[in-house]
């Protein structure tokens, strides 16, 4: 019970955009370091991990392919709960942080359909297959496009939120549904290996220099997150600033 | 709500010709598949039902933007939206839509089978793509609906609906196509995705027009 109230009370402190900010100016220098040295470390355990016996060094880009993959699902769940966030909370951060999350995420998604098809090039002997998993990724880019292309055509804040929200929703009901339909017509990419309910298949050679670079990324995902969000907040007080100071301007010449 | 659908239906057909011309449309899309692909009769009887499900996709896409628009600009949205406490707006729309449907989706189906003659394709596959159109599109306009209330503010919303519908709508055409392919190769099951696609429809049908409500009653002020 305390601590629901203790939730609820920080909740409502970082409503407040100005405390945000100096709390984001407190915590993104720590989590771009700390993203900086576990990609380091992950990036040196990547090169000091053996080859696979088949696939050769082209292994390693998977090392970065199947993070950015997993961050292009998280960053849109992220988006949800911010949807979820606007709609129900009335959290006014929310927003702030659906509208900053997107073009993050868009860029996630790309990096991991471009480093898919680079390791497919040599791998499948093709840049691009009509494949299930491929098609379920590019059609969440699509979306991914949509919801900034809709954030980005209303001018004002308040309004554009509740769209962005509505719409961000509706696709995260309609992702479990899209991923079906398209596996029923068409699979060839190989199936999950790391989470199964029977364990992971692949080796632990493998799978830690893996699972650092997933943390290094995941925490350069809310670096540059918090940082977008920090960027919106002051994008808007310099809007309503420009508007006051038009507005003074006005009346001093009348 | 019967008064509403019979007003909406009405200004459908008699507004410029909203229904004709999605039909033109269709049919001008259609038409314009074999110049592109070229005309041999075996290729274009196996893309046939393919191509009638997308020349239905876009065609009724085009018409989305009119659903909440034209009650927009003449205030009537904002009675409907303020009409929430004595008829549920996901209720409102849910009939909104059902018009929509009959007013310019359901010539599109009723045209389709004669289209089907220009792709060559035989009489069961004909039947199977009108059914499994008849089933499907109005899975379209729920979903359209939600992009539609959310770009109704908008003075051009009407391709970045499609832009954000077209997405969500995959799995209805997936499971069109695929149904209205198995009614005629004969080892592919007609029935699953045919009971996939009925269940898509409905499970839309509640979605749908409960998210557009959401947008519509933030939209309005």
């Amino acid at each position: 019970m305390t601590q629901t109230t203790s939730q609820a009370w920080r909740f409502s402190d970082l409503a407040n955009p100005s405390r945000f900010i100096a709390l984001v100016d407190k915590i993104v220098p720590w989590l771009a370091g700390a993203s900086a040295l576990v990609l380091a470390t992950g990036l040196y355990l990547g090169f000091a991990a053996p080859e696979d016996f088949q696939q050769g060094i082209t292994v390693r880009i998977m090392y970065i392919h199947v993070p950015f993959a997993w961050l292009a699902m998280m960053c849109y769940s992220v988006m949800a709960i911010a949807a979820l966030g606007t709609l129900v909370w009335r959290h006014p951060l929310a927003d702030v942080a659906l509208k900053s999350a997107a073009p993050v995420g868009a860029v996630f998604t790309a990096l991991a359909l471009l480093t898919g098809s680079i390791w497919g090039k040599p791998m499948w002997g093709t840049w691009w297959v009509w494949d299930a998993r491929l098609t379920s990724v590019f059609v969440l880019f699509l979306m991914y496009l949509g919801i900034i292309a809709l954030t980005r055509a209303l001018d004002d804040p308040a309004r554009s939120a509740r769209a962005a929200a509505v719409i961000t929703l509706v696709g995260f009901v309609n992702i479990p549904i899209i991923k079906f339909s398209v596996e029923w017509w068409n699979t060839l990419h190989q199936p999950a290996s790391v989470f199964r309910l029977d364990g992971p298949t692949i080796d632990p050679s493998m799978l830690w220099p893996l699972m650092t670079m997933a943390l290094g990324f995941t925490l350069m995902f809310f670096t540059l997150h918090l940082m977008a969000m920090r960027t919106e907040i002051w994008r808007r007080r310099v809007i309503a600033m420009r508007q006051i100071a038009a507005r003074r301007a006005e009346r001093q010449q009348a | 709500m019967l008064a509403l659908y019979l007003r909406d239906l009405r200004m459908g057909i008699r507004s410029g010709g909203g229904a004709l011309t999605g039909v033109l449309f269709f049919l001008a899309v259609i038409v314009t598949i074999p110049f592109g692909v070229g005309p041999d009769l075996n290729l274009l009887a196996r893309i046939g039902p393919a191509i009638l499900w997308i020349g239905a996709l876009l065609a009724s896409l085009l018409g989305l933007d009119r659903l909440f628009q034209a009650d927009r600009e003449d205030g009537s949205l904002d009675l409907l939206v303020l009409n929430a406490d004595r008829h549920m707006l996901a209720l409102t729309v849910f009939v909104k839509c059902l018009a929509h449907w009959t007013a310019s989706v359901l010539p599109l189906v009723i045209a389709a089978p004669l289209l089907g003659l220009f792709m060559n394709m035989s009489p069961l596959g004909i039947g199977a793509a009108a059914l499994t159109l008849l089933v499907g599109t109005p899975a379209i306009v729920f979903i359209g609906a939600a992009g539609a209330a959310v770009t109704v503010a908008l003075p051009r919303g009407g391709l970045l609906i499609s832009v954000l519908v077209l997405p969500l709508v995959i799995p209805v055409l997936i499971f069109g196509v695929t149904a209205a392919y198995g009614a005629v190769n004969d080892p592919d099951p007609f029935t699953p995705p045919f009971m996939i696609l009925c269940a898509l429809t409905m499970f839309l049908a509640v979605i749908g027009p409960l998210a557009a409500a959401v947008a519509l009653r933030s939209g309005t002020d």
